[in-house]
């Protein structure tokens, strides 16, 4: 399997204060690092999870992935391509060749479009005209289980579960090498989340398509993904392969979330939990060292000084941390 | 057997809209130990949220209730007038939103609030504070002599939901009504919050009402577990009970479904298939028999009731009649 | 559309004033079918008599029939109203997206140039526009739209602004779609329909202000009809005869209780239910 996707020390600021407001305030940096230091690899026909809390920046790594935000440093390449070099017609087929399953699947339809004209946008945005679109939209809605005379529906019209379909149906419209899906099984109710995800498993397989899947649902990433990364603080604390991770994390963060994961099962329940203390801190006041040390169970006085190295296990498993669990 | 908090028996309550008479919920039943955490636990539909807004009497305008008792304290909420169930509300029965920022008033420092909420009792105001003060203490909040003077929207969520759990004990109420308490917020702040709740439960003997989709949270904190579908209560019983032995087939599915329940990686997924039916055109026969991959002739023509399956296991199948 | 007039059919206010909106309309349309008399026509034996048979609502001090210069009137009042209240839309909606879409220096310029016009009150842009290029139907439009365009386009602005954010937006982007597409097709219906409806309700007002300029006489020149100027003429006359005033104030009433009824119905339809059902 070749590599689709390669992201080098990738780094994603955002403005806080505009130069006057930083100018009255004697800010001397008015921006936050929203995404830190962040490398990745996907390779064609695999499934990528991406997991982390609130303020981790895991949507706006994937933002900038999908060619919406601009990276402060660091490289983006698609199919040997940088990204962030592009020309403008470089980016129109850029555009085709990945595409964007929304968090919010009903906010992300257009209001005023039918389905059938939504899921056919690409196809007008792209100029290919020479395709029947009513052909095209039938195909795609069967393709995800939704029948075809739901082509004159409007987004407000739809259930949560038929909405997000529509939203993979839309997605996968010009054939993508990377659908980058964000909480695909977010407001759906638990006895119908493995219709969504056995649908990607699906997709993965007839079409060959990568996926990109941003989640803080834990218990659908080890159905789905073949490798994970946690992100805190717009870094990656630790990533590998999916089931490495689950049966043996080496990241107290890793296993902090782990432990949060509560489930009712005795058998799949973890038995070594740990909890943590206080919150997330501010993006705009990262601890010093290790930025996970003011939380961590484990920390200790080297942890606030110095900035933790990198490891790496088996030649998969990397993770930033003073003290990797055994 | 312990005493009841709360007693609701046969409640049933309708919303009439433009497409019908919305059947929310239907003879629903359903007993709140004194000093114990019912949890309901139920998805899109099933009316956990229709079940809250009638305990504490704020059911929209276009809601009414045909049959019902809702028994507190020895009196029927449901009769009670609103001047009377408005003494009740904020004192004796409280209640957490999943949105702090919905029960907190943005233009008003906290301190002010938690002050405000004590209206009703005649002490000072040097009282009140201290009060406050040692509320925020113990729901976790650090300095709360500082945090006193702060604004809703300069905490974090995490510190906004205490802050509406402090708001909500304050007064001491018999029972605490939870509605998604931890939803919004991120896992490893979750366990937080209901450690805190769990140790605030003990210290203060109040009964604890969580409603919630989340079956591992229902799980970690419940001493009993009541699974709503479609409006009805389908089977209740303790927390063990419920998990490790389920009885109704909605509950097995459910639980089965759950990707959590799966210990071995899977490439095809279970789920229910098909969707709750139309609760304003309903046609009979047990709710869940368009779902059901058990149901049989008798499913069709009688719905099933409550009934004892096992030691305070109760079970809505004709199944477990058999 | 059909769902909408059925909707205000069913709120009485609302069919009141859909009716005498189309009364309106269909009279000012068609007042060379249905008045009764050339409106410029001097009669000077019959002049300043009440209400008859002969003439509806009496003659004025010239002896024209009030009735056929109310229906005329109607005209310049449409007129007017339309065609200020339509390039002010088209001018506010072009300023608006630029301003919400762009980048913020742009934003601030144009918001500034907004306040700017604002901060002039209509009378005076319309006195000092008179005093260059004198008064006519024209220049009364000139004004009145320079002073509507600011509040079109700030509200265009402002859901520009909230739209651009939303997620669908977002999605299009990541799609390609480019910078017209977005607003013709994403953004533009969206905003219109509240703003429309806006619109339709600052018609009073705009044939009040038209009422206004005109009886000040920096409006329509006699003898056209208006009934601004039919409210000058008869205040002149206020001690000889009521009738001209009450020629002249019967269409202006029914035209602001009309329009008024009629967006108010049509901004109650759009924002729950429609919200709901759009």
């Amino acid at each position: 399997m070749s590599k689709l996707l390669s992201i080098k020390n990738l780094r994603v600021r955002f403005r806080t204060k505009s130069s006057f407001q930083a100018m009255i305030n004697k800010i001397e940096d008015p921006y936050i690092d929203a995404v830190r230091q962040v490398s990745l690899e996907i390779k064609e026909g695999e499934t990528f999870a991406l997991v982390g809390e609130s303020g981790s920046g895991k949507s706006t790594l994937a933002l900038a992935t999908a060619g919406l935000l601009n990276a402060e440093e660091g490289q983006i390449k698609f199919m040997n391509e940088d990204v962030t070099t592009m020309t403008s017609s470089q980016i129109m087929a850029y555009r085709k060749k990945i595409s964007y399953i929304w968090q919010d699947s009903i906010g992300s339809l257009s209001p005023r479009m039918s389905v059938g004209s939504l899921i056919t946008e690409a196809y007008k945005i792209h100029n290919l005209k020479d395709r029947d679109l009513k052909m095209e939209a039938d195909r795609l809605l069967k393709l995800v289980g939704l029948p075809t005379n739901i082509k004159e529906r409007y987004a407000h019209e739809l259930s949560g579960g038929q909405a997000r379909r529509v939203g993979v149906a839309r997605a996968i419209a010009l054939n993508p090498k990377l659908i980058i899906a964000d909480e695909p099984t977010a407001g759906l109710d638990v006895s119908v989340q493995g219709e969504i995800l056995n649908l990607l498993n699906k997709l993965r397989d007839d079409l060959g398509v990568s996926l990109f899947v941003i989640t803080h649902n834990l218990n659908i990433v080890r159905h789905i993904s073949d490798r994970t990364a946690v992100m805190y603080l717009g870094r990656f604390v630790e990533q590998g392969q999916t089931d490495d991770i689950f049966a043996k994390p080496r990241h107290p963060y890793t296993l902090a979330l782990l432990s949060a994961n509560l489930t009712p099962y005795q058998e799949t329940s973890l038995k070594n939990k740990i909890e943590l203390t206080g919150e997330v801190p501010s993006l705009m006041d990262r601890p010093n060292g290790c930025e996970f040390h003011t939380r961590c169970p484990f920390s200790s006085k080297h942890c606030d000084d110095e900035f933790p190295p990198v490891h790496t296990f088996n030649g998969q498993q990397i993770l930033t941390c003073h003290y990797p669990l055994k | 057997m312990s005493e009841n908090i709360l007693k609701i028996r046969d409640l049933s309550v309708n919303y009439h809209t433009d497409r019908g008479k919305l059947k929310a919920l239907r003879h629903v039943n359903l007993d709140i130990p004194k000093g114990s955490i019912v949890g309901v636990v139920g998805e899109s539909g099933c009316g956990k949220s229709t079940l809250i807004t009638s305990i504490i009497r704020q059911l929209d305008d276009n809601a009414d209730i045909p049959n019902g008792l809702i028994e507190f304290e020895k009196q029927d909420l449901l009769k009670l007038s609103q001047d009377n169930m408005r003494n009740i509300s904020g004192t004796k029965i409280s209640i957490v939103f999943q949105n702090p920022m919905s029960t907190l008033n943005p233009v008003i420092s906290i301190g002010r609030q938690m002050i405000d909420i004590q209206y009703r009792d005649k002490i000072s105001k040097k009282t009140k504070k201290q009060r406050s003060i040692d509320m925020l203490t113990k729901v976790g909040i650090p300095d709360p002599h500082i945090q006193f003077n702060q604004y809703p929207h300069e905490l974090s969520g995490g510190m906004q939901q205490r802050v509406s759990i402090a708001m909500a004990l304050q007064a001491g109420p018999s029972l605490l009504i939870a509605d998604e308490p931890t939803t919004a917020l991120d896992a490893t702040l979750e366990v937080q919050i209901l450690k805190l709740l769990k140790e605030l439960q003990e210290e203060m003997g109040c009964s604890i009402l969580f409603v919630s989709h989340h079956l591992g949270v229902i799980a970690e904190l419940c001493d009993h577990v009541v699974v709503m579908y479609a409006g009805q209560v389908v089977e209740q019983g303790s927390t063990y009970e419920i998990f490790n032995k389920p009885a109704h087939p909605y509950t097995i599915k459910l639980l089965e479904c759950d990707p959590a329940s799966i210990s071995q990686k899977q490439r095809l997924l279970p789920s229910i298939p098909g969707e709750i039916p139309d609760l304003t055109n309903l046609s009979g026969g047990c709710i869940f028999k368009n779902r059901c991959d058990q149901s049989i002739d008798r499913c069709d023509q009688y719905t099933p009731i409550l009934k004892e399956f096992d030691n305070t296991h109760f079970v809505s199948c004709h199944l477990t009649e058999l | 559309m059909k769902v909408a007039i059925k909707r205000i059919s069913s709120d009485p206010l609302g069919l009141l004033g859909l009716c005498l909106v189309t009364l309106m309309v269909v009279s000012a349309l068609g007042a060379s079918i249905f008045a009764p008399y050339d409106p410029i026509q001097l009669n000077i034996m019959e002049r300043l008599q009440g209400p008859s048979a002969k003439h509806l609502l009496g003659t004025d001090q010239l002896g024209r029939d009030l009735f056929s210069r109310v229906l005329f009137g109607g005209q310049v009042a449409l007129k007017v109203a339309f065609l200020s209240i339509g390039s002010a839309l088209i001018v506010g909606i072009v300023l608006g997206l630029i301003a919400g879409y762009g980048p913020a220096w742009l934003d601030n310029s144009i918001m500034l140039l907004f306040d700017t016009i604002r901060s002039v009150p209509t009378i005076m842009l319309a006195l000092v526009t008179v005093a260059f290029v004198g008064a006519s139907l024209t220049t009364l439009i000139f004004v009145i739209a320079a002073s509507s365009i600011p509040s079109y386009g700030r509200i265009v602005r402002t859901q520009t602004l909230t739209i651009k954010s939303k997620d669908f937006v977002k999605a299009e982007m990541l799609m390609g779609a480019s910078l017209p597409r977005i607003l013709s097709i994403h953004l533009l219906p969206n905003i219109l329909g509240p703003l429309l409806i806006l619109a339709s309700m600052d018609i009073p007002s705009i044939i009040a202000l038209e009422a206004g300029l005109s009886f000040l006489g920096m409006g329509v020149k006699p003898p056209t009809p208006s009934w601004g100027s039919i409210l000058n003429d008869g205040f002149a006359l206020i001690r000889n005869t009521p009738w001209p005033i009450i020629a002249g104030s019967i269409p202006l009433v029914l035209a602001t209780l009309g329009f008024t009824f009629l967006g108010e119905s049509l901004r109650d339809l759009l924002d729950p239910k429609l919200r709901k059902s759009l």
